[in-house]
């Protein structure tokens, strides 16, 4: 309960210091939109590619891709928090004052959760209104949002990693790139089908494929591979787990 | 009578959307000699020395350096006079002896002067060693040293130095005492000095002028300052059992009483005829007993005190720091 | 002063703007590889696209590699406005204008290094291109033209960066740019010809967008051959651009250097 206390003290501040920051909260909801926009907006024409055959259309299509990308950078941003706390010092402040540590990680998750919940209310709201077709019921949504939400502590778990190992913001480009790279390595802009060559073997391979074909198929109503993508969700959430745990012991080392 | 180095009249600098950072100020400074402009932060030193090189123009007012007028011959000015500011201004990403050829070239000093030149200087200010380092890692004292050997490249009449002392250690800043010491009486060279460190003042200046608030409220030799608010104090601090009441009692006798620390008691003597053995057997006849007696002689900062009402040390905290004057000037 | 001294003033700041890129290897080295790795990305993601009736092509790395010229370009806006926003913050742009440099030297050197860089880059974009089997429809004379019209846009970002930096005299506001050119990328006919842009507002905001035009002018030497409109349209865009940016940066430069 200890930890969950001090998980709850660090969130509440860095969702106060979040909130009350325009030049940190807005990037993170515009991004995202703005994303969608341009590619919901520009390449609608795909939707008329030969097999291409995804039944809400092309924005729903978007919509899961840009969802799944906001919650990873959701996770990023706020690990840059994260490395300016270092950077400032004000984290060795929390690691004197809080007995249970873990909650420090914890707490940075809570509060990468919390924003990403805002980002996620205000896309799936302009989707809506641009008229997304949705297929799937309840628990298909539910579904949708639970891998999003796993996908965003996994995030956090690989960015806060970094940024305890690194402790400054020069750790940021570092935080990024992985991420970014896992994201376009799937198939962002058509079903994996219709990759063909290299792409198409890179995403083969790559987890978040079947997390991303999982959460289309949750939003047509036609869910596919759930199972595989929920392990492969927890199963990256997990060792990520680990790896946040010994960054966290990094920093206490260094004092 | 020695030609001016420097000479300003009336001269102001008023921001649009803000303070006269410089009211109606007038300078004369000889040639050769060193001119220590005095005074806390945010008075208008820096935007003072940033008017003489021609950097800012001023709202209204006339100035001349080396005997050219800063505003109509502007190019002439700048190619008789050296300046070090209050920032280092260097490029992190290039070697000590890359910034020197690059100040040469852009004086336009011939190629086969730039070299030798830059070795010359190099050796001058101590940076032989690190000068195909990159300055990003050099010390402050390092980068100062290079700052004023690149203002020295194309041998100017007038340097103009802002506060090239601050933040540096004791070491340096003695080095650096020497080396303006030598441009002045050696080399002949006429030295503007700001500064905001009183000893520095002391210690370099032929003449002074003191500047608060934008405005210079006196000026003169540092003898002839300090002999003009007059008089020496004294200081005395309690022993163990004595009341600094009685203490300042006695004390008042020869002067106005002055603020003082550590439950200390002093005056400012009246009497240029006052010495310490009359405050001594004053004391005595009272049976008070003191810990501790001096006599200060009168220091800038006195000096200060007395045209300001404010001490230096510590004035202009409340003022903003002097910025970098900006560009929205009328 | 004479032509002579001008031209040796300018060619001093333009190798001291080439020396600082070049030490600093992440600003060598990102404006080239991330450019291409979104190229591959993006390339193998959207190659079905190609099948779209009516589609220019079919090899959407032919298509897609004009995005990495003007990419190069972004960054050059950026690189010249944070150096120099650098020498603002230092004070190093008041020591250059101690001596008798000509204050439209600054800008020059400034530029003139960031249009070398911008030239590098075209021609490693354009060497990359064919290694990976995109011939240019345009040939050599082609190849020519864009490197040509590299240097332009480098020469008017670079130029808008430059301005951004001497109007605010902050590296921060000069990144800050960055997500409005972001926007003016995206939302052109960077992955999606103009007539194959179904949503209207988008079609239409594309159309407006004066990046469409430079993007569309290196497609065409590289897809189509010689498409005398879109050349002229990309020239012309990158050439109003250049003189825009150009006047904005001295006028912003006079200004700051209120020397006189």
């Amino acid at each position: 309960m200890r930890t969950f206390a001090v998980a709850r003290g660090v969130a509440w501040r860095t969702l106060h210091t979040v909130f009350t920051n325009p030049s940190l909260f807005i990037p993170g909801i515009v991004f995202p939109l703005f994303f969608f926009t341009a590619f919901a907006g520009g390449l609608s024409r795909i939707d008329s590619v030969p097999g291409f055959d995804y039944p809400p259309g092309y924005t729903a299509f978007q919509f899961v891709f840009v969802l799944l990308q906001s919650a990873a950078f959701g996770g990023v941003f706020t690990g840059f928090g994260i490395a300016r706390d270092f950077e400032g010092g004000f984290a060795r402040r929390l690691l004197l004052a809080a007995p249970h540590r873990t909650g420090i990680v914890l707490g940075y998750a809570l509060a990468a959760l919390a924003r990403w919940l805002v980002t996620a209310a205000v896309l799936t709201g302009v989707a809506l209104a641009v008229g997304m077709q949705i297929g799937g019921d309840g628990v298909d949504l539910v579904g949708l949002y639970s891998l999003a939400v796993i996908l965003n502590f996994a995030a956090i778990l690989w960015a806060s990693g970094v940024a305890m190992r690194l402790r400054t913001m020069q750790a940021g480009p570092i935080m990024q790139m992985p991420v970014f790279l896992i994201l376009f390595f799937a198939p962002v802009y058509v079903p994996l089908s219709l990759l063909q060559g290299w792409i198409h073997a890179v995403a083969t391979v790559n987890p978040l494929t079947r997390v991303l074909e999982a959460g289309r198929g949750f939003l047509a109503g036609t869910p596919t591979e759930v199972a595989t993508a929920f392990a492969v969700a927890i199963a990256l959430a997990a060792i990520l787990w680990l790896w946040a745990l010994r960054g966290l012991r990094s920093a206490e080392r260094a004092g | 009578m020695s030609q001016l180095a420097i000479e300003a009249r009336d001269l102001v600098m008023q921001y649009k959307k803000g303070p006269r950072a410089v009211d109606s100020i007038d300078l004369e400074v000889n040639a050769g000699e060193i001119y220590g402009f005095l005074g806390p932060n945010g008075a208008g030193k820096s935007t003072t020395v940033h008017i003489l090189t021609t950097l800012l123009p001023p709202t209204s007012g006339t100035a001349r350096v080396a005997g050219h007028d800063v505003i109509s011959e502007g190019p002439l000015v700048r190619a008789a006079i050296g300046a070090a500011l209050q920032e280092a201004a260097l490029d992190p990403l290039l070697t000590g002896r890359e910034h020197l050829r690059l100040q040469a070239a852009l004086q336009a000093l011939s190629r086969a002067v730039r070299k030798p030149r830059a070795d010359e200087l190099l050796a001058r200010v101590g940076l032989e060693d690190a000068a195909d380092r990159k300055v990003g890692g050099y010390s402050g004292g390092m980068k100062r040293r290079l700052d004023l050997a690149m203002a020295l490249i194309h041998r100017p009449r007038v340097l103009f130095l802002d506060e090239p002392t601050t933040g540096l250690d004791v070491q340096s800043r003695t080095a650096l005492w020497d080396e303006v010491e030598r441009l002045a009486k050696r080399d002949g060279v006429t030295v503007f000095l700001t500064t905001q460190y009183l000893e520095e003042a002391d210690a370099l200046a032929d003449r002074i002028g003191i500047i608060d608030h934008g405005a210079i409220v006196a000026a003169g030799t540092p003898a002839a300052l300090k002999a003009e608010i007059g008089l020496c104090t004294v200081e005395a601090v309690p022993a163990e059992g004595t009341s600094a009441e009685r203490v300042s009692t006695v004390l008042a006798r020869f002067g106005p009483a002055l603020d003082s620390d550590h439950g200390a008691a002093a005056v400012r003597l009246e009497s240029a005829h006052t010495g310490l053995a009359d405050v001594v057997r004053a004391l005595d006849a009272e049976g008070v007993e003191v810990e501790n007696l001096a006599i200060h002689e009168p220091t800038l900062d006195d000096v200060f005190l007395a045209k300001t009402g404010h001490k230096l040390e510590g004035a202009g905290a409340e003022a903003t720091e002097e910025r970098e004057p900006e560009i929205e000037a009328t | 002063m004479s032509q002579r001294a001008f031209a040796d003033q300018v060619l001093l700041l333009a190798e001291r703007s080439l020396m600082r890129t070049l030490r600093q290897p992440a600003n060598v080295v990102f404006p080239l590889v991330f450019p291409l790795l979104l190229l591959a990305v993006n390339s193998g993601g959207l190659d079905a696209a190609t099948r779209i009736p009516g589609f220019p092509t079919d090899s959407f790395v032919a298509f897609a590699l004009a995005i990495p010229f003007i990419q190069g370009a972004l960054f050059a806006t950026m690189n010249a406005g944070t150096d120099l926003a650098r020498d603002i913050q230092t004070g190093f742009l008041n020591r250059l204008s101690l001596t008798p440099m000509r204050r439209i030297a600054v800008l020059a050197g400034q530029l003139g290094g960031v249009v070398t860089m911008g030239f590098v880059q075209a021609l490693v974009y354009l060497g990359v291109g064919m290694v990976i089997g995109v011939r240019l429809e345009s040939g050599v004379a082609g190849a020519l033209v864009l490197l040509a019209f590299a240097v332009l846009i480098a020469l008017g970002f670079g130029a808008l960066g430059a301005f951004a930096a001497l109007r605010t005299g902050s590296g921060e506001a000069v990144q800050g740019l960055f997500p409005i050119f972001f926007v003016f990328l995206f939302i052109s006919s960077m992955n999606m010809p103009r007539n194959l842009i179904e949503i209207d507002w988008f079609r239409t905001a594309a159309t407006a967008n004066p990046v469409s035009y430079l993007i569309e002018c290196v497609r065409s030497l590289i897809i189509t051959g010689w498409d005398g409109r879109a050349l002229a349209l990309g020239f012309g865009t990158a050439a109003v651009i250049a003189v825009v940016s150009l006047a904005l940066a001295s006028w912003a430069l006079r200004t700051r250097l209120a020397r006189s």
